[in-house]
């Protein structure tokens, strides 16, 4: 047995060798990279037993390794992120200054999340360029095959290198509708990361990572823009709560029910900080108050202390500043936990008239949650059912489902009392 | 945003108008159609996936028996429609999913006339939840 397993990675080495030196030319590091994944087989085979593909496990943990040595090393990585932009291919590069090269991050950031690209070419580009992940890694991430991965980075790279954007930073005039763009590109990478729900559970987490490291080195460069620091918060205080938003089948556990000690209290705490030094400096933004908003609810020790006349409060602002719908809803949710369900459900119907809501999920989500906290089940079950019929979220679809079959159950046995907040299905007695 | 497009062919007619009735030159066309639709949506970075199904003149039903195995029923010669193909492909948003739907939907049929097939859309199920 043991033999054989000498004999297998003895055969394995050089072709991981070769995948790592292809994907990332370097010779020197790769070679580490390739006697660390060695010596992790050697740990780990004996005890867990071969994988089924020896191959694809060595160059796996080689290219973290890879990675994880190519992100301590910021400077190289800018260097090939340029390199791969430009496809200069071997030419040598001048060394830059130090300054000069957390400038070449930045004008990459804002070439990769240039308008003229799609949200989702410009999402794919940054990953490879900035992030320095893996077309496969990215590919796996979003679901798709890798060849239409990278078809997608290819085509992005010819669009930017056809628009003829200079490779410098914006100007003053074009700056913050730039900045906007870059901020908003990170926060949809940090989105789609922020669900476990769908297999590829290892590389979703990955995204939500690349996408906090990202407008980490973003705010470093530019710690005077709140925005980005609300952004950094806002995804801090989000992250934190990621261990206890899933239950262990995978299922979806509301705010009001998750084990708040499984919470990340240092990332918490980081947010809180950031949140608190930022909002006073003037210029309020979006992200701001939604890292404001995460704030309360990530400071309040249990559900029922979480201070719902801010949440209220904050909303109102946010409102203000933005004409998303769905920000709305949001705030009739805070409304019915300042004022009682009708006030909120009353906010609600207002809403309905909004063409941009119609025939949306949340709506119905949000309406059937404050018609049982009226004590009107009939009507919250229709409104859960009609809400999981529309969601293109499969977990959220089974939540919504379950929680019309809880409802149905509580309504059909005699004496039973509704319930303010979820709670698991209750079993029927016969 | 991932869609699954699905184009449905009138069963009627599968052997009296389909596709194995037309004269040679259009079956190739509508053939090459078809390949270079998907090479321009592998080149457009948003294909996911496309399978053309065979004949619906072997397909079955199956339940499971008491004992879990199974038992097959069919063909069914009542069904007015059968799934012809499927493609998955992950796009901006609705808009694109639908006009990519219309390109299917006006492959060129007998004679190099549009067919003008429907073609049904669904999203997959890949959003991420909303915060409860």
């Amino acid at each position: 047995m043991a033999t054989g397993f000498e004999h297998l990675l003895r055969e394995l080495a050089p072709q991981v060798l070769g995948a790592m030196m292809r994907r990332f030319g370097d010779f020197a590091a790769a070679e580490d990279a390739v006697q660390e994944a060695l010596l992790a087989a050697a740990l780990q085979w004996p005890s867990d037993g071969v994988p089924d593909n020896p191959r694809g496990w060595l160059i796996h943990v080689a290219a973290r390794r890879m990675t994880d040595q190519l992100r301590s090393d910021f400077a190289r990585r800018q260097r090939e992120a340029f390199l791969f932009l430009y496809d200069v291919g071997g030419e040598a590069v001048e060394p830059a200054a130090e300054e000069a090269e957390q400038d070449d991050t930045l004008i990459l950031l804002f070439m990769c999340c240039h308008p003229a690209l799609t949200t989702s070419s410009a999402i794919a580009l940054t990953l490879r360029a900035i992030g320095g992940l893996g077309t496969g890694e990215i590919a796996s991430a979003f679901l798709v095959p890798e060849a239409t991965m990278a078809q997608r980075i290819s085509r992005a790279k010819q669009s930017i290198r056809n628009s003829g954007v200079p490779f410098e930073l914006p100007g003053e005039d074009e700056r913050s509708a730039r900045l906007t763009a870059v901020l908003h590109v990170l926060y949809l990478i940090f989105n789609e990361g922020h669900t476990s729900s769908n297999g590829a559970e290892l590389h979703r987490t990955e995204l939500c990572d690349e996408a906090i490291r990202l407008v980490r080195t973003l705010h470093g460069q530019l710690p005077r823009e709140a925005e980005i620091a609300g952004l950094l918060a806002l995804m801090l205080l989000t992250h934190a709560r990621r261990d206890a938003r899933t239950d262990a089948g995978g299922g979806l556990v509301p705010l009001a029910q998750q084990d708040r000690s499984r919470w990340d209290h240092d990332a918490i705490a980081e947010g809180i900080a950031l949140i608190s030094a930022t909002l006073p400096r003037g210029a309020v933004g979006p992200y701001q108050l939604q890292a404001a908003i995460a704030a309360v609810h990530d400071e309040a020790t249990s559900a029922e202390d979480t201070d719902w006349p801010q949440i209220h409060a904050l909303y109102g602002v946010l409102m203000r500043l933005s004409d998303n719908p769905v920000i709305a809803l949001n705030r009739a949710v805070a409304t019915a936990m300042v004022h009682g369900p009708r006030a909120g459900l009353a906010e609600l119907d207002a809403l309905a008239a909004d063409a941009r809501l119609a025939g949306h999920h949340r709506l119905d989500a949000v309406r059937a949650h404050l018609l049982e906290r009226a004590g009107e089940r009939e009507a919250a079950i229709a409104c859960y059912l009609a809400a999981a019929g529309r969601t293109a979220s499969e977990p959220e679809r089974n939540y919504l489902a379950t929680q019309a079959a809880r409802l149905g159950e509580s309504q059909a046995r005699p004496g039973a009392t509704p319930m303010s907040i979820p709670t698991p299905p209750v079993r029927r007695h016969r | 945003m991932k869609y699954m497009l699905m184009m449905h062919a009138p069963k009627e007619g599968w052997t009296t108008a389909g596709i194995g009735t037309w004269p040679p030159q259009d079956i190739q066309a509508h053939i090459a159609f078809m390949l270079d639709f998907n090479r321009k949506l592998q080149a457009s970075g948003e294909f996911v996936d496309a399978q053309g199904l065979a004949g619906p003149e072997e397909a079955k039903s199956v339940r499971a028996r008491k004992d879990g195995t199974p038992d097959t029923d069919g063909p069914f010669a009542e069904s007015k429609e059968f799934l012809a193909g499927f493609w998955i492909l992950d796009v901006e948003d609705s808009a694109r999913a639908y006009q990519i739907a219309a390109q299917i939907s006006a492959a060129p049929g007998k004679g190099g006339v549009p067919l003008n097939m429907p073609i049904e859309i669904r999203q997959v199920m890949s959003a991420p939840p909303a915060e409860l």
